[in-house]
């Protein structure tokens, strides 16, 4: 089943510099509980092909449909979670309040706002740490914060623009392991945008390689990797060749300048 | 514990240097009047004569503490003597227009936010204000609030200070109802927030270190503005008219001491802002 259909999809920024290509006929289809990387270097447009599946932007060109619906319909319809770069919890609320931030918004009442928390906290690994203020956590766990925030209001799809990218390598493989485990668990269709072409490969099950100036798709390579995947997948035979066919697809984009 | 000799240390210089200007200040009039008197004085003599003079060009140290002793502790605090009685009008005056001018200080910050024509349109003439001289504006105040059938010195006096002190209030609230970035706007936008919820869910609550910031300046401003309310003659009540009182008397004691007093008030006022900032954040959890 189709979950998110983009059909040349284009978006031109006017910028005072002259229009700028973000995205220019991008076409893509992810499928329920697809696990989706966006991988190639700035500028290509990953954020942008995000931002206009949550509905941030709006295409100039193409169709874009989420759930069947259009991406504002389907914002309203409580379909996504958007995780950004920066956990961005607020330091004025405790972890579990920022869990109930769109919750609170979204009215829900008190006794289901206790219960997704508590959920959501399970699912991230974070149980104990409700009552804690952001400031209180490491940045890992902070960042599992903000995922679990993203999971409350139980969206179908889970966005998330390089997550782990002010992480370091370490914490981001053990945050990796768990987003596995979680995605696994949840069976939520995930787009997720990295830089890392590691990090693209152990995680997804389809890998969408773009290149910029005008930001559009070179490579989509369906991953022949297992479902269930321990960290030392990296190190197999199956995991460097698509590794490597996404180097290839990255390389290929720069030929152009 | 390790501040208290630095600070000591500083009052200790300040104390000093104020006693050793004390005798080229007063000397001339010592002498005269020693003459007057039909004595020549030593020098030893002299100095201590620059010390305790009646009326003084500059008072010493324990002239002047010896006066605030005086007129607080050992005069009822209802007496028209006493500068506890004096620093109440004050201090009145001061709270009132401080209420008046941090509430009108955020009411125009929210609209500026809020409004690209408020912003425009409000915001150069809020500048403009604070570059008029409060104390060319203070009697007009006056004058046209009596004139519009107020009674007292009370209301022109909260306004002076809410004049004062609205401006700080107003910049830093801007400030703080800004300081949000896109990326905090953007997590709410996709939650389909109102309005509303971002303004009391992300960008109030934001706001509130930039609103204690502003308030320490905002309430010492009140006082200036209180003070200068009661400075155009006809005052008799309150730290300002004291000063005035002092100067038209030719009393530089009292002129001291209700300096001393304002300057006291004002300190407090400061410290309690910022006890209130401390308690505020630490509850909000954003203090460490
Ligand atoms: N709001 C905007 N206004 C103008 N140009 C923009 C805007 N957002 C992104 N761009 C431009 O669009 C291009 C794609 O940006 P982006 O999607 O952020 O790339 P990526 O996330 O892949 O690094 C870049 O050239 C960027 O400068
Ligand atoms: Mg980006």
């Amino acid at each position: 089943m189709t979950v998110i259909e983009a059909k040349s999809l284009d978006l031109t920024f006017q910028t005072n510099d002259g229009p700028v290509h973000a995205l220019k006929g991008v076409d893509l289809q992810i499928g329920k509980g697809e696990f989706v990387s966006f991988i190639g270097p700035s500028g290509c447009g990953k954020t942008t092909f995000l931002r206009c599946v949550a509905a941030l932007e709006t295409p100039t060109g193409g169709s874009l449909t989420v759930n069947g619906m259009s991406p504002d319909e389907a914002r309203r319809s409580r379909a996504y979670g958007y995780v950004f770069q920066a956990a961005g919890l607020y330091p004025w609320r405790t972890i579990a309040r920022n869990i109930k931030l769109p919750l609170e918004i979204m009215g829900f009442d008190r006794a289901a706002q206790e219960r997704r928390v508590d959920e959501v906290l399970k699912l991230v690994d974070l149980e104990g740490f409700g009552s804690k203020y952001p400031w209180q956590l490491s940045g890992g766990m902070q960042q599992r914060a903000s995922i679990a925030r993203a999971l409350a209001f139980d969206a179908d799809i889970l966005l998330m623009d390089e997550p782990f990218g002010a992480l370091d390598e370490i914490v981001r493989d053990h945050l990796n392991e768990q987003l596995l485990a979680l995605w696994a668990r949840t069976e939520k269709t995930i787009g997720f945008v990295t830089h890392s072409i590691p990090e693209a490969v152990y995680l997804s099950t389809k890998i969408v390689v773009m290149s910029p100036r005008p930001g559009r798709i070179t490579d989509i390579i369906d991953s022949p990797l297992p479902k269930e995947r321990p960290l030392d997948i990296r190190d197999t035979p199956e995991f460097l060749a698509v590794a490597h066919r996404v180097r290839e697809g990255l390389r290929a984009g720069h030929a152009y300048d | 514990m390790r501040s208290v000799l630095p600070v000591l240390t500083v009052i200790a210089a300040l104390l000093a240097l104020w006693y050793i200007a004390v005798v080229p200040m007063n000397a001339a009039r010592a002498v005269e009047q020693a003459a007057r008197s039909d004595v020549t004085l030593g020098t030893a003599d002299l100095i201590r004569a620059t010390m305790d003079m009646e009326r003084p060009r500059l008072p010493s140290p324990h002239q002047v503490f010896a006066e605030l002793w005086d007129s607080t502790v050992e005069k009822k605090v209802t007496s028209k003597r006493s500068l506890v009685f004096h620093g109440w009008i004050t201090l009145g005056a001061t709270l009132w227009g401080f209420a008046l001018g941090v509430s009108l200080g955020i009411a125009l910050a929210v609209g500026i936010v809020y409004s690209r024509v408020m912003e425009m349109s409000v915001m150069p003439w809020a500048v403009i204000s604070q570059t008029i001289p409060i104390v060319a504006l203070a009697p007009m105040i006056i004058v046209l609030s009596s004139s519009v059938g107020i009674e007292g010195r009370g209301v022109p006096k909260a306004i002076i200070s809410a004049y004062l002190c609205f401006f700080p209030v107003l910049v830093g609230m801007v400030k703080g109802l800004r300081s949000p970035d896109q990326m905090q706007l953007d997590l709410l936008k996709t939650y389909g927030a109102s309005g509303a919820a971002v303004f009391w869910k992300l960008r109030l609550p934001s706001s509130v270190p930039y609103l204690f910031t502003s308030l320490k300046i905002g309430i010492a401003a009140a006082l200036v503005g209180t003070i200068v309310g009661e400075l155009p003659t006809g005052a008799i009540r309150g730290l300002g008219a004291r000063i005035l009182i002092g100067d038209q008397f030719g009393n530089p004691i009292m002129i001291w001491s209700a300096l001393f007093a304002a300057a006291i008030l004002a300190g407090a006022l400061v410290t309690l802002m910022s006890l209130l900032q401390s308690v505020t954040l630490k509850r909000m959890g954003m203090a460490r």
